[in-house]
């Protein structure tokens, strides 16, 4: 984590970010600042602008005012190209017209990697390799993405992302829609390519106890507003996020990690 | 994919290997292989179609100069091959620009015919007739220009009211097609109404769609707009393969998709407009043919495009072949084929869909 101001070491950062749905603010002027390497989760209750932030990090939104800010330049003066070069998104579910394969589906992440007759050369079969490797998904990349499960095609979607050879690495709610089994799976994979390729990761939850165990940082946001920022024991107080959550919830430390554990009262 | 071999046995309820599309991906080898496949295909059809018709020629009066040789190479060089020729062209044009509306539209039951983008190429079409003050030079030039501004009017309004309703199903998509096509009709039979009769010799076989022995000129013009157009969405190929996601998803792979959407909706009018003002409304080649592509190729459009464009002419030569022969000296408008088979395969496409099929 890194002090306000520090800006030159920020991977992301975000200055006076205003944003609104038809004239209802959701952000009045956020001031956030990602760190390369980190691995952070944003958590918070339903409509407290998540995913919101999540497209405006991404460029998907513009903002009102304010600016996004990827590694020292504007995010709004790159191209959806330069973007997509440094950006890679995981959306919570994926949907698409026509029936790809997974490996078809994994080397359009290279897409803004691709030269003017948008043919893969060498280096874009062998990152989309090396990604499909690392998810777990070469075995089936020739199966057609209908033809998977929910957390296969997560895991497919997440290869897309890590294909794209981002620095930045943005997932909105990924273990929405599976089990626990694959919502360990999936986050045990973040932190592997977090630990292991140094790749700056932020990810919605509301798992905020799964968010608690993989994630050092944790942001929490209400309305727009980041109430609490720290790691998770320092979140992690009964008080706010009974309050944040309009919940009454307990917090217990896990017997063997010593990890904060929230539950309702 | 070396992995691959062993994954699929160490998982068994997976093993899908009947229907697995392996080697799919694009690859330059096998995609010159379909094409080739395929142009060699269409060389063999039109040859075909040369030789058959209301006066029988056979391939060798052709090779043997003799005195009738020289007659029949006159039907087959001037009469026959021409329309030959514009029954590929067509096919071609809106069997791409099909792939491209499927593409940018995500839905795979767009197509020019029932979008009513057809329908507004004729609408500018006729309108062209009507006012243009005589035949000659003007024409071959003034009516396609006409046409191409109805295309893009017809699909500039279907986005628009897309858009104000935000997310749009692909059966309203069509829906909205199917009322404007109904209302364009109207505006057509009106105008033909209203007008001098005369001029409009054959106007009922055009609203149908059917094809003619066109002018060297005509021909130079809709291949001119083919080829442009053909080349052009091929080059989009990755980026209309990226929409099939959706567009914040294309955007956040790096495809600029304004200029995607505007590029690829021009070049697909284009080709659509110069086809309809040729061959009038033919209807359903653009939804099939890039459905059997799909099926047999898989969905890539850097494939699919081209040889949707190879397999639609196909198409055509051979549906006009048969309006030609099947009845004759009857000529039957080759619309009419389209339409008998095309319908019918919407309608098996649509009932797939509801069964939960894409």
């Amino acid at each position: 984590m890194i002090q306000d101001g520090d800006t030159s070491a920020a991977v992301l950062q975000t200055r006076g970010l205003r944003f609104g749905y038809r004239g209802r603010p959701l952000f009045a002027g956020l001031d956030l600042s990602v760190a390369p390497g980190e691995m952070a989760a944003l958590i918070g209750p339903n409509g407290s602008g998540k995913t919101t932030l999540l497209k405006l990090l991404s460029g998907a939104l513009r903002p009102e005012a304010g600016q996004v800010i990827l590694s020292g330049s504007p995010l709004a003066d790159l191209s959806a190209r330069e973007r997509a070069r440094r950006i890679g998104v995981v959306p919570q579910e994926t949907s698409m017209t026509f029936d790809f394969t997974v490996i078809e589906t994994v080397l359009m992440g290279r897409t803004a990697w691709l030269g003017l007759f948008g043919i893969e050369g060498p280096e874009d079969l062998a990152a989309a390799r090396q990604a499909m490797e690392s998810t777990g998904t070469a075995g089936f990349s020739h199966r057609l993405l209908s033809q998977l499960s929910g957390g296969e095609r997560q895991l497919t979607v997440i290869a897309r992302a890590l294909a794209q050879a981002p620095r930045v690495l943005l997932l909105d709610e990924p273990t929405a829609f599976l089990d626990i089994r694959h919502r360990l799976e999936i986050y045990g994979l973040l932190r592997r390519l977090n630990a292991d390729e140094g790749l700056t990761i932020l990810t919605t939850s509301h798992d905020i106890n799964l968010a608690a165990r993989y994630c050092r940082r944790i942001l929490l946001i209400k309305e727009g507003a980041i109430r609490a920022d720290g790691a998770p024991a320092d979140v992690f107080r009964p008080e706010i996020l009974s309050e944040v959550y309009e919940t009454p919830l307990a917090v217990v430390a896990d017997a063997a990690t010593g990890l904060p554990f929230a539950m309702p009262r | 994919m070396p992995s691959t071999g062993a994954a699929a046995t160490s998982t068994p309820q997976h093993d899908d290997a009947h229907r697995s599309p392996a080697g799919r991906r694009f690859a330059r080898g096998r995609s010159l292989l379909v094409l080739g496949f395929l142009t060699l295909l269409l060389g063999v059809c039109v040859l075909f179609s040369l030789t058959v018709g209301s006066t029988s020629v056979g391939m060798m009066d052709l090779l043997i100069p003799s005195r009738a040789a020289d007659e029949s190479a006159a039907i087959l060089l001037g009469v026959r091959l021409p329309r030959i020729l514009l029954a590929a062209a067509v096919g071609a044009g809106l069997s791409s620009a099909g792939v491209c509306f499927q593409a940018l539209l995500r839905n795979p039951l767009a197509d020019p015919y029932i979008l009513g983008i057809s329908g507004g190429a004729g609408l500018g079409s006729i309108l062209a007739t009507a006012l243009a003050p005589a035949a000659g030079l003007a024409v071959i030039v003034v009516r396609p220009t006409a046409a191409f501004a109805g295309s893009i009017a017809t699909v500039v309004l279907l986005l628009l009211m897309a858009r104000r309703r935000g997310r749009l199903l692909p059966e309203t998509m069509i829906l909205l097609g199917v009322v404007m096509n109904a209302t364009i009709m109207a505006a057509i039979m009106f105008i033909v109404t209203m007008a001098d009769f005369s001029r409009y010799a054959g106007t009922m076989y055009w609203l149908i769609g059917n094809l003619s022995s066109p002018s060297a000129g005509e021909l130079a013009l809709v291949y001119g707009c083919l080829a442009a157009g053909v080349a052009v969405l091929t080059l989009l190929g990755q980026g209309l393969n990226v929409m099939s996601g959706g567009e914040e998803m294309a955007t956040q792979l790096g495809v600029n998709v304004p200029r995607l959407r505007w590029i690829g909706l021009l070049a697909a009018s284009l080709i659509t407009a110069a086809a309809v003002s040729l061959a009038g409304l033919i209807g359903f080649v653009g939804l099939m043919v890039p459905h059997l592509g799909r099926v047999w190729l898989g969905p890539d459009n850097r494939l699919l495009v081209p040889a949707s464009a190879l397999l639609g002419a196909i198409v055509l030569v051979m549906a006009d072949t048969a309006a030609r022969v099947l009845f004759a000296p009857t000529q039957i408008p080759v619309g009419v084929i389209t339409a008998l088979f095309g319908g019918p395969c919407f309608l098996w496409l649509f009932a797939r869909r509801g069964a939960g099929a894409a």
